[in-house]
């Protein structure tokens, strides 16, 4: 069975002082039903999930009390494309026909604190100042850099790109282009990712509307079909967040991607998986959003979701590829980098500009050449990634 | 060697390290047939095997950096350690376990947290560095590594 996106919604991402996670998820669902033409009522079941800013499920007593089954996910930053992933086989399975995947959330500034027990972790962890997204970002690059030979420059033109393509996206955080100067310039946070190459914790919601493929056309004149979605979590020997020891054999990442012998990490995982289910490879991709939570990170996974060698990173940013014109455009609204990351949306947030390309209706930023084939990618700790593939 | 303040000290958590005397990190090697994965902290099931037949030993006081980077601001809590904050080197250092049958790489602060003194491959030495002090006034330590060259 085919499963279809008819209706998309978002609140803009951001700061909104005074309206709360729920109420911004709220507005993304009645946005996706509208797209779509329908109404609450019609909505079969939902999946949902925020880190910081409450259940989904109490959306009901805003959006309606119509007694749907309605499930709260809870995976990291894959979240949404996890909400995803059990809408698009809740729709599968033929239990239901239309079902909606919503995600938001509301972070304080500043970078996430979390919690060791949470983890499984020793509160030692966190104690002695190890518990942090941001250092782990850090010392993945580092490693790659060495081994791949990716330059500094490289990492300031992906926030140039991502900023860059946020100014031409109405509904992103981070609206003003930078200079690969500026952004090389402003303050070390965790060598060699300055302040302006990481994304911070934000605000936002977004909302799916699903159907079965053969009944898209009901609700839309345009549909995007999810020809797959996949969800995987960490195998031994992988380089994650949050980790007190590693292997000293990589199955992935830095020092040996892919090899020896090692399946690969959750990315590589995850989007092998998507492509085989799909049918298509990497090569038949037009548009791809890649979790970015640093400039390193889109560097990195454009080579874990096969899109690229390691190493061939450097000279395909130099040479444009990865910018909205170019052969291999990643991150087209501007990323995690330009949009920031409320948890429960972010992931879901790549759908919805994946399904805005393929409509060609991406304004400033579209795709040009009548995009058809869009990829999606999100990651999460302690090592989860989400990948989608969607086609037209 | 490594040298400890002569006030009374304690590790920031039980089970780390060997303690007070000749202080060594503790991993974990599994015994099952063809494994012999090393963790750290020690654990009782192994994440590679499954198996859950895990014997606890001391970790080498030497190792090489893997990768690393400088915390450059003051984490939030649970983040417990005595102001003023001073940016602090992290990474992961490779040890072997003691007894030369495991490896593993061990994530720890860094003494060093000046960029032009850290490179991957260099070598480490553990150490022990103050954090706090706690309520009974013992100064509460954690694991660290300094070059060694």
């Amino acid at each position: 069975m085919n499963v279809a996106i008819v209706g998309i919604g978002i609140h803009p991402f951001g700061r909104h002082p005074g309206v709360s996670g729920l109420a911004q998820g709220a507005y993304a669902a009645r946005q996706a039903l509208a797209d779509a033409g329908i109404g609450w009522a019609d909505v079969e079941c939902a999946f949902g999930g925020s880190m910081a800013a409450g259940n989904a499920d109490t959306l009901v007593s805003d959006l309606g009390l119509t007694g749907l089954p309605f499930v709260n996910v809870r995976n990291g930053c894959a979240t949404g494309g996890s909400a995803l992933a059990m809408a698009d086989r809740a729709i599968r399975s033929g239990d239901h026909d239309v079902v909606l995947a919503v995600g938001f959330d509301k972070h304080p500034p500043g970078a996430f604190n979390a919690d060791p027990e949470d983890s499984g972790l020793g509160r030692w962890y966190g104690e002695t100042g190890l518990m942090l997204t941001t250092q782990f970002f850090g010392m993945k690059i580092q490693r790659y850099m060495h081994d791949y030979g990716i330059s500094a420059a490289a990492l300031a033109k992906v926030a140039a790109k991502a900023f860059r393509n946020g100014a031409r996206n109405p509904h992103a955080w981070r609206r003003q282009a930078l200079t690969e100067e500026e952004i090389a310039g402003s303050p070390m946070i965790s060598h060699p990712l300055t302040k302006f190459m990481f994304c911070s914790p934000g605000e936002g919601g977004v909302a799916l509307l699903l159907c079965r493929g053969d009944r898209a056309r009901r609700f839309t004149s345009r549909p995007v079909y999810l020809s797959a979605v996949s969800l995987k979590t960490r195998r031994f020997g992988s380089f994650e967040v949050f980790s007190p020891w590693l292997a000293p054999r990589r199955a992935d990442g830095p020092g040996g991607p892919g090899g020896p012998g090692g399946p690969g990490g959750p990315t590589a995982e995850a989007a092998r998986a998507a492509f085989e289910t799909a049918g298509l490879g990497p090569k038949d991709v037009d548009v791809r959003q890649l979790q970015d939570t640093e400039s390193g990170a889109e560097i990195m996974h454009m080579a874990e979701t096969g899109f690229c060698k390691d190493g061939e990173q450097e000279a395909l940013i130099r040479a444009g590829a990865t910018e909205i014109g170019g052969t291999m455009p990643v991150n087209t609204d501007g990323g995690c980098l330009a949009n920031g990351e409320p948890i429960g949306a972010s992931g879901l947030r790549q759908v919805y500009e994946s399904v805005l390309q393929l409509r060609g209706a991406a304004g400033d930023r579209q795709v040009p050449g009548g995009p058809r084939v869009a990829f999606t990618h999100v990651y999460g700790a302690p090592g989860i990634s989400s990948c989608a593939v969607l086609t037209r | 060697m490594t040298t400890l303040p002569k006030d009374k000290t304690v590790p920031v958590a039980e089970g780390l390290v060997t303690w007070p005397d000749r202080p060594r990190l503790i991993g974990s090697t599994c015994a099952a047939a063809g494994c012999g994965t090393t963790t750290f902290p020690a654990q009782q099931s192994c994440p590679r095997c499954t198996g859950t037949d895990l014997r606890e030993v001391p970790l080498a006081e030497t190792g090489r950096l893997w990768t690393w980077t400088i915390q450059a601001f003051e984490p939030k809590p649970p983040y417990a350690a005595d102001g003023p904050f001073t940016p602090y080197g992290v990474g992961y250092v490779e040890l072997a376990t003691e007894d030369g049958n495991g490896a593993v790489l061990v994530e720890s602060r860094l003494t060093e947290a000046d960029p032009g003194r850290l490179e991957i491959g260099a070598l480490m030495r553990l150490t022990f560095i103050p954090l706090r002090r706690d309520a009974s006034g013992a100064t509460v330590m954690t694991f660290a590594f300094e070059p060694a060259e």
